[in-house]
């Protein structure tokens, strides 16, 4: 038993954070918002040349090699940050393509993935006939993971008619019109999208986490900083108890992602692997609506003000609870497992 | 991160499992599955079955009967005891007085009370609360004058637990009502329930049971060498033991196995979504919380820190979750009542709605954790 990252792992997030503390400040990142693209390629570039785009990858297309618990600090240090880059998209897509695609997409997608050349998106969500939906990063990917049913193929975006817009969380996003006349099929596929979007779950209960711990943070300097007849706010006890019940919130959350990425790595069979990750994303959902309100009602005003981060942050909980499925699709799914 | 046991620790919980499969007296299980009332002398049984065994006082220092177990181990043990259905150990001897008399007591008492405690010979109880001093427990009000080499006390005490068993009780006491701060001038008195002057009234609570009681004091002489630590110093001695090494406060294998037993009986209602989910929930919380015990318990071992404000995270959670599940067995046997067993999950939902109030209530334990953890 041990919760502790190991030394590697620990490395890694602490090189992370340090770099997003000294790059991804709230300044730089809301210049990445107001660029027409929504996202910084040099940022992409640092984050390939920290390693961090070849981490769930095998050795044998450049990669690390590792597993969920090993990204996991990574994506708490996103969520804290809000980092908006097609990071997860880009792994969904390249974890299909190396748990479903063919020895040639491999060869091809993986090591371009790997040194950050190439950015994948994962169309899955079903609108009307032919439609895709809120598919994150589609605009900015090179090419396109798209299921139909339980097959799965290969597109080229320029082959993809796609309606792109900014999500909630400012994350860059489109619904997309997808014919398979173009696309290659990729050969494995039901299990694939399944294991993947477990993973994924995994990761965003993970980034959420993180997102958690920063609006606490945030919320609790503003406590002790804010004041009103004469004293800071935080010495009124109505204020102090919501306080604490948004730590022991974010306690459980973390908790439950530390249990999703364990099992998603380690699970002996896949309904225990998704029963984990589903109980997982019911209590992250849970913690994210609770910490994300909470946060801005302690705040006042201020937390309604696009001016402070902690409504940024807001958002991407908000998001994060309802990304692959809301509290109540995985009671649903938890029940049935 | 590596979240499940050691190959060690398994076998360990194995092999605590399976003693207590055989040595946990079926006529006990069985009254414990029942959620009937335990007498004096179940509670006293299953003590002295342990102490027989050597496994009653693990967390005592090995000279005194502990099992030399590490922390996880003792962990493991608490939880197993819970999810096997065993009577509860009584904490007031083992668990408060004994932590308190090996920190602070003189050679002589702790060779007089240890032995007995831990054999079960003295059943002791807990005299903290009074009739104006619940959460504001530093402005208690007992007297005890000191006069030649013994105590005179004079006071109240409120909600004692199981007093009406008890061959003793600990107490604190105002020995110096002139003091400035009102935790200076407490101290920490040991007194025989058999004395003088002591009398005790039970409570019934609303689940007509007889658990809690009023017990007084009327110029009750007490031996000074029962003093526990110095004269004015009880305050410390009582903050000791709330950052006592609590660890299983959050009752995770107890929670473990009312959830199992709900989802045995309540079957029927899965088709109900309503009441599915609202176990989910239930269920989901008391996954975080073994976790997040789990990981605080990881956290002590490693840095050999005390809890400190960890036990009462675990204090607001288990028993949010104690309650929820009561409420839901309750739920789901129905309101009749007219089946005894029915009747039984009644009066444990009335009875749980006491653990949020307990050993703190909830609202003081967020205020410690808003102190001690948060700063505000």
């Amino acid at each position: 038993m041990n919760f502790d990252y190991n030394e590697e792992q620990q490395l890694l997030a602490d090189s992370v954070r340090r770099y997003l503390q000294k790059d991804y400040g709230f300044e730089a990142r809301r210049k990445i918002l107001a660029s027409p693209e929504g996202w910084s390629a040099q940022v992409w570039s640092q984050l390939a040349a920290l390693g961090l785009t070849g981490l769930p990858f095998s050795p044998e297309y450049g990669g690390f090699g590792g597993g969920a618990v090993d990204l996991m600090g990574v994506m708490e240090a996103f969520g804290e940050a809000l980092v908006v880059e097609p990071y997860l998209a880009t792994l969904m897509g390249a974890q299909l393509v190396a748990r479903a695609g063919s020895a040639q997409q491999k060869r091809t997608i993986l090591p371009a993935v790997v040194e950050g050349r190439m950015k994948l998106a994962f169309a899955h969500t079903e609108g009307k006939e032919g439609e895709k939906l809120g598919v994150v990063g589609a605009p900015l990917a090179d090419k396109l993971v798209v299921s139909c049913g339980n097959a799965l193929f290969l597109a080229e975006r320029a082959d993809v008619k796609m309606k792109p817009y900014r999500t909630m969380d400012n994350m860059v996003a489109a619904d997309l019109i997808f014919s398979r006349e173009k696309a290659a099929p990729m050969p494995g596929a039901a299990q694939a999208i399944e294991q993947t979007i477990d993973f994924a779950t995994a990761l965003v209960c993970a980034e959420a986490v993180g997102a958690m711990k920063f609006a606490c943070d945030t919320t609790l300097e503003y406590l002790k900083t804010r004041r009103q007849f004469g004293v800071p706010i935080g010495s009124f006890q109505a204020l102090q108890h919501r306080m604490v019940d948004m730590v022991i919130s974010y306690e459980q959350a973390r908790s439950m992602a530390c249990l999703a990425c364990s099992r998603v790595d380690q699970a002996l069979d896949a309904a225990a692997r998704s029963r984990a990750v589903s109980a997982a994303k019911i209590k992250i959902a849970d913690s994210a609506r609770h910490i994300g309100q909470e946060a801005v009602q302690l705040h006042g005003g201020m937390g309604m003000s696009e001016e402070l981060k902690v409504s940024h942050s807001f958002r991407r909980l908000t998001v994060a609870a309802q990304q692959f499925g809301d509290a109540d699709h995985h009671l649903e799914r938890f029940a049935s497992l | 991160m590596d979240l499940n046991y050691s190959a060690e620790e398994l076998a360990f919980r194995d092999e605590v499992r399976a003693w207590l499969g055989a040595n946990l007296p079926k006529d006990l299980k069985e009254k414990v599955d029942r959620y009937a009332h335990l007498s004096k002398e179940d509670l006293l049984r299953w003590h002295r079955i342990l102490a027989g065994k050597g496994w009653v006082a693990p967390a005592w220092p090995k000279e005194w009967g502990g099992t030399g177990w590490n922390l996880v181990q003792r962990y493991i043990f608490e939880e197993e005891l819970g999810y096997a259905g065993a009577p509860p150990l009584i904490p007031f001897g083992l668990a408060m007085c004994a932590p308190v008399l090996l920190r602070f007591g003189t050679e002589a008492q702790k060779k007089r009370f240890l032995p007995r405690i831990y054999q079960g010979e003295d059943f002791w109880c807990q005299g903290y609360s009074e009739p104006g001093s619940g959460s504001d427990l530093a402005s208690l009000k007992t007297k005890a004058v000191r006069k030649n080499d013994q105590y005179v006390v004079n006071g109240q005490k409120i909600w004692t637990t199981l007093a009406h068993y008890a061959d003793w009780i600990f107490c604190l006491v105002r020995t110096d009502p002139t003091s400035e701060k009102p935790q200076e001038g407490i101290s920490f008195l040991l007194i025989d329930m058999k004395t003088p002057g002591v009398s005790v009234r039970p409570l019934i609570l609303m689940d007509g049971a007889h658990e809690v009681n009023e017990v007084f004091f009327d110029d009750v002489a007490v031996p000074a060498e029962n003093l526990v630590h110095e004269e004015g110093k009880g305050w410390t001695v009582a903050k000791y033991l709330l950052g006592y090494e609590r660890m299983n406060t959050g009752r995770i294998g107890e929670s473990k196995r009312q959830l199992a037993r709900l989802k045995e009986f309540s079957s029927g209602k899965f088709n109900d979504v309503r009441f599915r989910d609202r176990l989910s929930r239930v269920e989901v919380e008391l996954a975080a919380l073994e976790i997040t015990n789990l990981r605080f318990l990881d956290r002590m071992r490693r840095t050999g820190q005390p809890p400190g404000a960890d036990v009462s995270m675990l204090k607001i959670k288990g028993t949010e979750i104690q309650q929820a599940l009561a409420e839901l067995m309750m739920q789901a046997a129905g309101p009749a009542g007219g089946d005894e067993f029915a009747a039984a999950l009644g009066r444990r939902y009335l009875s749980m709605r006491k653990t949020t109030i307990y050993a703190g209530s909830n609202e003081i334990q967020r205020n410690i954790i808003a102190k001690m953890t948060l700063g505000l």
